[in-house]
C-alpha cells in the first residue's frame, strides 16, 4: 500500500543565509495492507519528516514514495487531495479545527466529504465519540476548548471515521489514560484485521510492541554529512 | 454525492487561466499568472499589498481587462464573450465578494431587499418565497430576522460584510470571488462564515477564489495556495504543504513573520 524507495529531504533556509539542510536521504520502507509498521529513533531523527512526507505535507527532493499507486513525491496538489479523502488519513497530535464548529460535526466531516448521507455520517461520528469516553453532553460543543486528552481522542475519532486503506498514526495514545488508550489499540487492530496498511510514531513501548508488525529506525535514513 | 459526481464526471477544470497579464502604464499588475480551478476547490491567494492580488482577481472577475493570457470558463473563453454574457454569468453562475461592502450592497435598498435582488434576477418571481429565502440566509450569516427591512446604511461594518456573502450566495453560484472577505470582521463571526463556506464547498461543489491577508484563514479553508509578489506568482501547491514547507524565500518570510496567538 505505502512504497517509499530511495526518499530524501532537505530544508534551504533562504532567509537564514540560504544554508542548506539536508535531512533524509535513501530512505526505504514498505508497508503492506493489514500490517502496522512503527518509526523509531531519537528525537528529531526525522520520524515526523517522514510520516508528513507521506501525507504531502512536505515536498520530498528526490526518490519514490508510492501511496496506494500514487507518487506523491510527483503528484498535482489535486491528486493529493483526492487521495487524502478517500484513500490515505492522517491523526496528527493536534487538532486543527474551525472554531465554534460541534465536535459531532468535526468528527464527522470526513464521511460528509466523501458523500456519506449526514444522518449516517453523525451516527458514525457519535458511535466513535461515545467508545472514546466523550461524554454526550459535550458532542455540540467545539472541541477547541476541550483538555489535551479529549483533543486529541476527537482526533483519533475523526481519523478513524472513514475506513481509510491506509493510516498515518503521530503518537495516537501519548496524553491517554489506560481505559481510552486500550480503546484507540483495539481501533488499530480493527483497522489492522480489515487490512488497512499503518505507518506509525508510538513512544508508548508497550503500544508499539502490541501493534506493530514491524518496526524501522529512521536513524538509517539520516544523511551522513561530510566532515 | 453530488461534489463527488460532479469531481468524478468532470475531468476538466471549471475555471482555465493562461499567462494572465495586466500593466498599469510601465507597472506590473499581475504578469504570466497560469492556473487551473476545479470544481469544489477552494484556491488561496496570499502576498503583501500591492502583489497584484487584487488585480488578478478583478481580471478574472472581468472587472478588469487583462493585457494577455487567456481565461476560459468552464470551456468558454471569458475574454471573447460579450458584455451581455459576461454581465449574465456575473448574474448566474459567478458571485464577488468585494472588499468593502459598500462595493457589493446597494445602500439605499433594504437588507431583505439586497438579498432578493440576486434571486429576482435568476427569475424568482413569488414575493413570499424570496422573502422566505431572504430571512434564512441573513440567519445562516446571522443578523437578526427583524433587521430584514433596514438599509445595509444602518448596519455596522461587519454586519454588510455579512450581507453582502449571504447576498452573493443566495443565488447558488458555482463561483465565487472573495476579496478580504473576512477582513473587518469579529473573530467569533469570522469562524461562522468560514464553517459556512466550508459547508457549501463540500455539499453544492462551489468553487472559489479567495485573496487574504490571513494564513489562517486559509490554511482552514483553501485546498490550494498562490503566493504572490510583484506581480508574480512565486510558488503554489497544496496549501498546508505551502505554508509549512515553502520553497520560495518570500513565502518563508511570510511564514515566519506571523505572530502565534
Amino acid at each position: 500500500m505505502i512504497h517509499i524507495d530511495n526518499l530524501s529531504k532537505s530544508f534551504t533556509l533562504h532567509n537564514q543565509g540560504s544554508t542548506v539542510i539536508p535531512v533524509m536521504a535513501g530512505a526505504a520502507l514498505e508497508v503492506a495492507g493489514g500490517e502496522c509498521v512503527g518509526l523509531t529513533g531519537r528525537s528529531g531523527a526525522g520520524k515526523s519528516t517522514l510520516m508528513r512526507m507521506v501525507y504531502g505535507n512536505y515536498l520530498a527532493a528526490g526518490g519514490r514514495l508510492l501511496v496506494g499507486g500514487l507518487d506523491v513525491a510527483r503528484a498535482q496538489p489535486r491528486e493529493i487531495i483526492r487521495l487524502r479523502r478517500d484513500t490515505l488519513g492522517y491523526v496528527s497530535q493536534f487538532l486543527r479545527v474551525v472554531p465554534r464548529v460541534p465536535t459531532l460535526d468535526v468528527v464527522a466531516e470526513p464521511l460528509l466529504a466523501l458523500g456519506t448521507p449526514v444522518e449516517q455520517a453523525r451516527q458514525r461520528a457519535a458511535d466513535l465519540l461515545a467508545r472514546l469516553n466523550i461524554p454526550e453532553r459535550l458532542w455540540s460543543l467545539s472541541p477547541t476548548t476541550f483538555s489535551g486528552g479529549e483533543q486529541q481522542r476527537v482526533n483519533i475519532a475523526r481519523g478513524f471515521a472513514h475506513a481509510y486503506p491506509a493510516l498515518l498514526l503521530d503518537e495516537p495514545t501519548a496524553s491517554l489514560d489506560a481505559a481510552n488508550r486500550e480503546v484507540v489499540l483495539g481501533l488499530i487492530e480493527e483497522a489492522k484485521a480489515r487490512g488497512a496498511a499503518i505507518l506509525g510514531i508510538f513512544h508508548d513501548e508497550g503500544a508499539r510492541a502490541r501493534v506493530c508488525d514491524r518496526l524501522v529506525d529512521v536513524t538509517g535514513f539520516t544523511p551522513q554529512v561530510a566532515a | 454525492m453530488t461534489l463527488m459526481e460532479t469531481m468524478v464526471a468532470t475531468d476538466r477544470p471549471l475555471l482555465k487561466v493562461e499567462g494572465l497579464t495586466k500593466g498599469y502604464g510601465p507597472r506590473i499588475g499581475c504578469a504570466g499568472v497560469t492556473f487551473d480551478l476545479w470544481p469544489g476547490e477552494v484556491l488561496g491567494i496570499v502576498g503583501e499589498s500591492g502583489s497584484g492580488k487584487s488585480t488578478l482577481l478583478s481580471c478574472l472577475a472581468g472587472h478588469l481587462r487583462p493585457d494577455l493570457g487567456s481565461i476560459h470558463y468552464d470551456g468558454r473563453d471569458v475574454l471573447a464573450m460579450g458584455e451581455t454574457e459576461r454581465r449574465c454569468l456575473g448574474r448566474t453562475d459567478w458571485a464577488y465578494v468585494h472588499q468593502n461592502p459598500r462595493d457589493g450592497l446597494r445602500m439605499g435598498v433594504s437588507a431583505g431587499g439586497n438579498v432578493g435582488e440576486r434571486l429576482m434576477a435568476i427569475g424568482a418571481r413569488h414575493y413570499g418565497e424570496i422573502r422566505g429565502k431572504a430571512v434564512a440566509w441573513m440567519d445562516r450569516v446571522e443578523i437578526a430576522a427583524d433587521r430584514v427591512d433596514d438599509r445595509p446604511s444602518a448596519f455596522s461594518g461587519g454586519m454588510q460584510q455579512r450581507l453582502q456573502i449571504a447576498r452573493n450566495l443566495v443565488t447558488s453560484p458555482r463561483l465565487v470571488f472573495m476579496d478580504e472577505p473576512t477582513g473587518g470582521l469579529d473573530v467569533s463571526v469570522q469562524a461562522r462564515l468560514l464553517d459556512l463556506m466550508r459547508g457549501l464547498v463540500r455539499d453544492l461543489g462551489l468553487s472559489v477564489v479567495i485573496v487574504t491577508h490571513d494564513l489562517a484563514v486559509v490554511r482552514l479553508l483553501a485546498h490550494r495556495l498562490m503566493v504572490m509578489k510583484s506581480g508574480h506568482v512565486v510558488e503554489q501547491g497544496l496549501t498546508d504543504q505551502v505554508l509549512d514547507d515553502p520553497q520560495h524565500s518570500y513565502t518563508q518570510l511570510l511564514v515566519s513573520s506571523v505572530l502565534q496567538v
